[in-house]
């Protein structure tokens, strides 16, 4: 390890941060004050490492100062009289640490972030700060909230998980479903946060596309046996291969269509091939193996130059009855557009009735594309102005725009 | 809930308004027809450049005028849009896909109907 104090610190707190809490909050059922000891004991290395060395084990290190700042908030608040045990076992615990290597129980973390009596909109944003170390006011600028309420909600968030005593521990079979969706969910979530489209953002935005891969990872080494984390990390894999090609040199927005496949990373979709047919191969199907095989069908597509777009139409139908989301029947209508004819990809989105769909960019740029193709120009250049306003990325507004100049000189014809 | 938005713009945005850049008055109007097919608008109006208006202080009974506005900033007020959002959150959301939002700023405020009603109110309150 790097003789830089300063320099282990970080690699420390980018490598352990989410092992260190879990270890910590597991044993007191309280995140906010293993991360206010955590944060002490980071504190407390940065300004003695330096002078005195940085330590054999740095993490042992770290638990150690982080659980006497416990153990010396405990006596000041006189906390709770059951908390004083676990406080002594973690004791007992740090000091044999010098020989042994402490637990890995971010997955029990994970699982306390994505519980059902946590807000659902929260389960993201705890993971990236809980896990991650991420603060508010990064995590507020992905998701568009201000950072004083973004702080607000997360330390809510962590008093809900104290104050109703959520339990760190690994949900038992009959709940596991439900729970790992909710833990994936969240993984993905994060990916897809501050982009307007996922598949074909500025590759300046990546928001937290890194931080949520990473996450899938350790997702799936916790959980190596679960399909549809394996297909998590093959359908992000498969989205990040393509990132390269998604703008033109000039910044454009490239749509998949038009995209150079030389410049797709081969190695990131090998990975993702390998991840997927893995996860097929213990034919347990869900809704993340069914986005990846969606997004395996396009880079096939576009190997042998032709899109298989009924093949991609089936796969969408089992993608709305495993996750009937706005984005999957909006998905569905446009491979229905493609596969059979404009007219059949129209009525598929008339079918769509959810109210968020009022405000679904997707919804209104596949509507206007389908309508241009049927001929229906004046209606198309009504739902290109809709998708156009409710665009954030401006490459894809500009690309959008050009769409719209070009259905309007159509029908001016 | 209302919300305000303050739209602030480089001046190379305000120089574009003379058909200069046609693309951009096109955003505008796509945002604009999405802001009211959502139900979110309630009102705004855009301005004219800074350097055709002037600012006003009568402080200590002194008269002060100057040319253009309060502070001379890289960024100025564009124009304003009032919107009924159910969250400053759903007003964040709208305030990203602002064209304006690619070049300068934002900012979202909620109206406040405190000192609105009082304000409004004929008797004072």
């Amino acid at each position: 390890m790097a003789d830089d104090p300063r320099g282990v610190v970080e690699i420390v707190a980018r490598e352990s941060y989410g092992r260190l809490i879990a270890y910590l909050a597991a044993r007191t059922g309280d995140v906010a004050s293993a991360e206010d000891a955590l944060a002490d004991a980071f504190m407390a290395a940065l300004r003695t490492w330096p002078a005195d060395g940085v330590p054999a084990k740095p993490e042992a290190w770290l638990l150690t100062a982080a659980r006497r700042r416990l153990i010396d908030r405990a006596r000041h608040e006189r906390m709770r009289a059951e908390v004083a045990p676990a406080l002594r076992q973690l004791v007992r615990e740090a000091e044999e640490m010098s020989e042994h290597e402490f637990p890995d129980e971010r997955l029990k973390l994970l699982f306390v972030c994505a519980h059902p009596a946590i807000d659902r909109g929260m389960h993201t944003p705890l993971m990236l700060q809980v896990v991650l170390g991420l603060d508010a006011a990064t995590i507020a600028s992905a998701f568009l909230t201000s950072p004083a309420a973004m702080g607000q909600r997360l330390s809510r968030a962590k008093a809900r998980i104290k104050e109703t005593r959520i339990a760190f521990e690994e949900p038992d079979r009959r709940e596991l479903a439900p729970r790992l969706d909710a833990v994936l969910e969240a993984i993905y979530a994060a990916y897809g946060s501050g982009w307007d489209d996922p598949a074909g953002s500025d590759p300046r935005r990546r928001g937290l596309a890194h931080e949520a891969v990473w996450l899938a990872r350790t997702a799936l080494q916790l959980m190596p046996g679960e399909p549809e984390a394996r297909g998590l990390l093959a359908l992000m894999l498969y989205c990040e291969a393509r990132r390269p090609a998604r703008r033109a040199a000039n910044g454009d927005y490239v749509p998949m269509s038009e995209q150079d496949t030389g410049m797709w990373d081969r190695c990131l979709i090998d990975e993702a091939e390998r991840e997927l047919s893995a996860a097929a191969a213990r034919q347990r199907a869900g809704r993340f193996q069914l986005e990846a095989a969606l997004q395996s069908a396009h880079v096939e597509g576009a190997r042998r130059g032709r899109i298989d777009w009924r093949a991609i139409a089936v796969l969408y139908e089992g993608l709305v009855r495993a996750s009937p989301t706005v984005g999957a029947f909006v998905g569905r209508a446009a491979a229905l557009g493609e596969a059979e004819a404009a007219a059949a990809g129209l009525a598929a989105l008339d079918e769509i009735d959810a109210p968020s769909a009022r405000t679904y960019q997707p919804y209104w740029a596949v509507r206007a594309h389908l309508l241009h193709r049927a001929g229906r120009e004046r209606h198309a250049l009504a739902a290109f102005d809709r998708a156009i306003g409710l665009t954030e990325d401006p490459a894809t507004r500009q690309f959008l725009l050009r769409r719209r100049a070009a259905a309007g000189s159509s029908a001016a014809r | 809930m209302q919300v305000m938005m303050l739209i602030y713009e480089p001046a190379d945005d305000f120089r574009a308004r003379d058909g200069e850049r046609p693309a951009l008055i096109a955003a505008w109007r796509a945002y604009y027809r999405a802001l009211v097919d959502a139900g979110v608008y309630v009102g705004g109006a855009p301005l004219e450049a800074p350097s055709t208006g002037a600012t006003v202080r009568v402080h200590d009974g002194q008269r002060r005028v100057q040319d253009g506005p309060y502070a001379d900033t890289k960024e100025q007020l564009g124009g304003q849009i009032i919107l009924e959002v159910a969250s400053l959150d759903a007003a964040l959301d709208w305030a990203a896909r602002c064209p304006t939002a690619a070049t300068g700023a934002i900012e979202v405020r909620p109206v406040s109907p405190t000192v609105r009603d009082l304000v409004e109110s004929p008797d004072g309150g």
